[in-house]
C-alpha cells in the first residue's frame, strides 16, 4: 500500500518535471518580453541590462532551474507585466475562478444528473427527446460563441445580466466573493452557465446512458416484480449503482472546468486564474505563464493520485498485484 | 500625513454633497495602467490613468494644443539659451491638502531621471532643475532645447513631503517587483482623486472638489468606474447593453453596429500613428528574397515601384472599412514638419512599377518574405495580405509572415528582418523624434527602430543638429529638407493613418484626442 502510494508520487513527480521543462522550452517561441516592457523610447543598453537582469540571456534549462529553485520554496518570481509577485496575484485572482468553477460544477453536477435521470426514465417522451437533441448544442458548440450567444440574448438584446466583470465583491479575510451582494450573483449566471454547459452536457448522457444500462439488470425486474414503486425503484436502486462511473468522471472534470475557464474568463472579462493567463500569454510574462502551467499541473496530478488511491481501495485486483509491480 | 483611506471618504462626502447631480462616468478600454506610479512605465493607458490624477506643468488638450496645467507660462530664458524658465500656477493643492510649490517641481524632475525611472530618456538632455523662488522653476539643459515642452506633457508632478513621508522616493524598481506606496496609491493635484484600484479589474476614482481648475473646466464627471475589458466582442456587447458609457479601443468592424444603436454614438479623429513598410536597404545581399549576390532593395526604383504597386485606396476601403487616411509620408498630420504635399506623394501607378522594376533590371521581378505582426496595428494582418496580392501584380512575389507583436518588433530592432510593417506615434508632436528613430542610421542609443540598414552621414548630423537649433525658422526648413530625403529615397513605403475611434453614449461630450489620451476634466455629461 504505502510502496504503491510512494511509486504513484514519484511519477506524478516526474510528470510535474517534464510538463515544466516542456514548458519553458516553448517560451522563447512565444517571443521576447523585453520588447513590451521598455517603451519605444528604450536603448540598446536598457535591453541588454534588462534581459540580464531577467536572467533571459541564459539558456532555457537554467531558467528552468531557477524557477524550480524558486518555485520550492514558494517564489513564483515577479510579473513582467504587473511588476507584482506573481503568488500575491495568483491568490488575488484564485477566488474568482474557484467561484465561478464551484457554480459550473454544482449547476453541472445537479442539472446533469436531473436531466439524466430524467431522459433515461421517459427514454421515449417527446420532451426527454428534445432534450437529447438539445444537448448536442452544448457539447458541439465552443465555449466563447455559447459566451458571446448568450451576453447578446440576455445582455444586449433583454439587458437582464450583465455582459462582463464581477459585480460588488466583499472582501472576508483575503478571500473576495461575489456570493454576497445582488450585482455579484448575478454576475455569476451567464459565465456559469457557459463555462458548466459541457460538463453538465457531459454528465447527462452519462448517467442516461449508465442508467439505461442499470435498468436492464435482473435486480432491477426482481425489485418491479417485488412490486416496489418506480420512484424507489429509480432513484434508491437504479441510481446509486449508475453513480461510480458518473464520480469517477465528475472528479476528473472538476479539474476541466478549472484549467478550461479561460476562455469563459477572457470572454465575460472574469477576473480569474485564466484570464491572467491569457494576458500572461500576450504579453510574454514568463513567470505567470510557468506559475501557472505548474498550478495546473499539480492540480491534475493530484486529481489522479487521488483518484488511483481511490481505486486501490474499490479494486481488490490492485492490492493482489502490487507485487509483480505496477 | 493623512492615510489615503480617510482623504477618499472625505472626498466622497464632499462629493455627495455638492449640489450638482452625481454623474457616474463608467468607462473600458482593452488594458490597464500598469502601475500608479508617476515615473514608471512610459506607456499609453498607463499614462491614460495618471492623467485623470495627477498633473504635468502643461499638458496637451484635445486638439493636441498645449494648454497651462501647473506650469502658467513658460519661456526660453532671455539670458541663457540653455535655460527654461516655468512659472508655477499658484494656490494649487495636492489631493492630501498640501500646497503645490517650485519645491516639488525640482523634487518630481530628479526623481523622474533616477535609473528605475522609465521618463528619464524623453528628460535625458535636462541637467538641473531649480527654483527660483516658490512660484517660478528654471530648467537648465544640456544645450538649448527649442522643443523642452513637447517632453514634459506627460512628466507628472508629485509632492515631496507625501512622497517622503511614506517612503517612495525611489522609483519603484517595476521589473524587480518592487511594489511602493506610489504604486498602489496616488496624491496628485489633478481633478480626480483615486478612491479605490484593483489591477486588471476596476479604478474608481471622484472628483477632486478642491481642483483649481473646477470652474474652468466642464468637469461633469463626479466618479469615474474604469474597467478593462479584453475581449473586443464583450467590450461591445457591454456597451451596446449600456453598462459602460465610453470606449476605447473600438473594434473596426463593430463602428457602425455601436452607431445604429438608440443612445451610442462613435466619434473619431486622426490617431497619432502612421503605417508603413520598411525595406533594408543597407545590406549587400538579403536572405529573404532569391536574388543571390544582390540586394534588390537597395535601388531606389525599385522601392519606388513597390510603393507604386500598393493601391492604398483600395486598403482604406475594404482592409480598415473607411478607418484610415492613405499616406504619404510617415508623420502623422499635426506634427511638426508634416506637409500636405508631402502626405499626398504616394500614388499607385502598375504600368509604371512595372516599367521601373524592368529599369532597375528585375523585368520578372523577385520574391520577398514580409514580416508582419497580427495583433498590434488595427488589421495589420489584412493589411499585409492585401499588400501581398498588389505587389504580386508588379511580379514581386510576397510570401507573408505574420506573427505576434513579441515575436514582430525582436525582428526589426535585431536586424533580423529585410521587409517589415511598423506603425509609429510621435509623442513630442515633432519630426525629430521620427528622424531619430527611424531615419538617423543605427547605434546603440539612436535610429534604434530604423531596419533600413540606410545611413547617411550628413543627414545624420543634420538630424543631431535639430536637438539644438533655438532658430525656429531654420531647425523647420532643414526639417523640410531631412524630409525631402526621406521622400525622394523612399526610405519607407508608407500605407495610412489610422483613424482613432471612441464610443460614447449620447450623454457623454467628448472630442477625440489623437493622442488616445481621454482626459476626464474635459468630459460634459448631459
Amino acid at each position: 500500500m504505502l510502496a504503491y502510494i510512494i511509486r504513484r508520487m514519484g511519477q506524478s513527480a516526474l510528470v510535474l518535471l517534464i510538463v515544466g521543462l516542456v514548458a519553458f522550452s516553448m517560451f522563447r517561441f512565444v517571443g521576447d518580453p523585453i520588447d513590451n516592457m521598455l517603451g519605444q523610447e528604450r536603448t540598446a543598453e536598457d535591453i541588454e541590462r534588462l534581459r540580464e537582469q531577467l536572467g533571459l540571456d541564459q539558456p532555457f534549462a537554467v531558467q528552468y532551474f531557477r524557477f524550480l529553485e524558486g518555485a520550492v520554496q514558494g517564489n513564483f518570481g515577479v510579473s513582467y507585466r504587473q511588476g507584482r509577485p506573481v503568488s500575491e496575484i495568483l491568490l488575488e485572482r484564485a477566488p474568482a475562478t474557484l467561484e465561478l468553477a464551484a457554480v459550473s460544477g454544482i449547476l453541472a453536477i445537479v442539472f446533469g444528473i436531473a436531466l439524466g435521470v430524467f431522459t433515461a426514465i421517459r427514454r421515449n417522451g417527446f420532451t426527454a427527446n428534445f432534450i437529447m437533441s438539445a444537448s448536442l448544442i452544448g457539447v458541439s458548440l465552443p465555449t466563447f460563441l455559447i459566451g458571446i450567444l448568450l451576453i447578446y440574448i440576455f445582455s444586449v438584446e433583454l439587458g437582464w445580466l450583465p455582459s462582463f466583470g464581477r459585480g460588488e465583491t466583499v472582501d472576508i479575510g483575503g478571500w473576495s466573493t461575489g456570493f454576497l451582494t445582488e450585482s455579484g450573483l448575478k454576475a455569476l449566471i451567464l459565465p456559469a452557465i457557459t463555462l458548466g454547459l459541457y460538463q453538465m452536457t457531459l454528465i447527462m448522457r452519462l448517467v442516461r446512458s449508465e442508467m439505461l444500462e442499470v435498468l436492464r439488470q435482473d435486480y432491477i425486474r426482481f425489485a418491479r416484480a417485488r412490486g416496489l414503486k418506480d420512484r424507489a425503484i429509480n432513484f434508491r436502486h437504479a441510481l446509486k449503482n449508475t453513480m461510480v462511473p458518473v464520480i469517477t468522471v465528475i472528479g476528473l472534470q472538476l479539474g476541466a472546468i478549472i484549467a478550461f475557464a479561460i476562455i469563459t474568463e477572457t470572454v465575460f472579462q472574469w477576473p480569474g486564474v485564466g484570464l491572467l493567463f491569457i494576458n500572461a500569454i500576450q504579453f510574454v510574462d514568463i513567470p505567470v505563464m510557468a506559475a501557472y502551467l505548474m498550478l495546473i499541473s499539480v492540480m491534475f496530478v493530484g486529481i489522479n493520485l487521488i483518484v488511483d488511491i481511490l481505486y486501490f481501495f474499490i479494486d481488490p485486483r490492485l492490492r493482489v498485484d502490487r507485487a509483480g509491480g505496477h | 500625513m493623512k492615510p489615503i483611506s480617510a482623504l477618499t471618504v472625505a472626498a466622497v462626502l464632499m462629493t455627495t454633497a455638492a449640489p450638482l447631480s452625481a454623474e457616474t462616468l463608467r468607462w473600458a478600454r482593452a488594458g490597464d495602467a500598469l502601475t500608479l506610479d508617476p515615473h514608471s512605465q512610459n506607456e499609453g493607458p498607463t499614462h491614460t490613468i495618471r492623467h485623470q490624477m495627477y498633473e504635468p506643468l502643461i499638458i496637451r488638450d484635445v486638439t493636441g494644443a498645449f494648454e497651462p496645467a501647473l506650469a502658467t507660462d513658460w519661456a526660453p530664458s532671455e539670458s541663457d539659451p540653455n535655460v527654461w524658465v516655468f512659472n508655477l500656477r499658484e494656490g494649487v493643492t495636492f489631493h492630501d491638502g498640501a500646497a503645490f510649490t517650485a519645491e516639488d517641481v525640482v523634487f518630481s524632475f530628479e526623481r523622474a531621471k533616477q535609473p528605475n525611472s522609465d521618463m528619464k530618456e524623453l528628460i535625458g538632455s535636462i541637467t538641473e532643475v531649480r527654483a527660483v523662488d516658490d512660484y517660478t522653476v528654471e530648467i537648465v539643459t544640456d544645450g538649448p532645447n527649442p522643443i523642452l515642452p513637447s517632453n514634459l506633457t506627460n512628466l507628472f508632478i508629485m509632492d515631496k513631503d507625501w512622497t517622503e513621508a511614506n517612503n517612495t522616493v525611489d522609483v519603484q524598481d517595476f521589473e524587480g517587483g518592487e511594489i511602493t506606496f506610489a504604486t498602489t496609491n496616488a496624491n496628485g493635484t489633478g481633478p480626480y482623486v483615486l478612491q479605490s484600484r484593483e489591477p486588471d479589474v476596476r479604478t474608481v476614482m471622484v472628483r477632486n472638489e478642491d481642483y483649481w481648475g473646477i470652474d474652468q473646466f466642464p468637469m461633469d464627471v463626479t466618479e469615474i468606474v474604469y474597467t478593462p475589458i479584453q475581449n473586443a466582442a464583450t467590450r461591445v456587447a457591454a456597451m451596446l447593453s449600456g453598462e459602460v458609457d465610453f470606449l476605447q479601443d473600438m473594434p473596426v468592424q463593430d463602428i457602425e453596429r455601436v452607431n445604429a444603436a438608440d443612445g451610442l454614438t462613435v466619434k473619431q479623429a486622426p490617431q497619432n500613428r502612421v503605417i508603413f513598410f520598411g525595406m533594408n536597404m543597407g545590406a549587400e545581399d538579403i536572405e529573404a528574397d532569391n536574388i543571390d549576390g544582390a540586394n534588390p532593395l537597395a535601388d531606389v526604383r525599385v522601392r519606388r515601384a513597390m510603393s507604386m504597386a500598393i493601391n492604398r485606396d483600395a486598403i482604406q476601403q475594404v482592409v480598415m472599412r473607411g478607418q484610415s487616411q492613405p499616406a504619404g509620408m510617415i508623420a502623422p498630420p499635426f506634427v511638426n514638419g508634416w506637409t500636405a504635399e508631402m502626405d499626398a506623394e504616394s500614388t499607385t501607378d502598375v504600368e509604371g512599377a512595372k516599367e521601373l522594376l524592368a529599369d532597375a533590371g528585375y523585368p520578372d521581378g523577385f520574391s520577398i518574405r514580409l514580416d508582419c505582426p497580427n495583433d498590434r496595428y488595427i488589421n495589420d494582418e489584412g493589411i499585409c495580405q492585401a499588400a501581398v496580392g498588389m505587389l504580386g501584380q508588379i511580379g514581386i512575389t510576397v510570401n507573408l509572415d505574420a506573427k505576434p507583436k513579441a515575436q514582430h518588433f525582436p525582428l526589426i530592432t535585431d536586424g533580423n528582418t529585410d521587409f517589415y510593417m511598423l506603425g509609429w506615434g510621435v509623442p513630442t508632436y515633432d519630426s525629430e523624434y521620427v528622424f531619430n528613430f527611424l531615419v538617423h542610421g543605427r547605434e546603440s542609443d539612436i535610429g534604434t527602430w530604423n531596419g533600413t540598414g540606410y545611413d547617411n552621414d550628413e543627414l545624420d548630423a543634420m538630424i543631431k543638429s535639430l536637438a539644438s537649433n533655438t532658430d525656429l525658422e531654420a531647425r523647420n526648413a532643414d526639417i523640410a529638407s531631412i524630409w525631402r530625403v526621406v521622400q525622394d529615397e523612399q526610405l519607407y513605403i508608407p500605407i495610412h493613418h489610422q483613424v482613432l475611434n471612441w464610443g460614447m453614449s449620447e450623454r457623454v461630450g467628448i472630442e477625440v484626442d489623437p493622442e488616445d489620451q481621454p482626459k476626464v476634466k474635459y468630459f460634459t455629461m448631459n
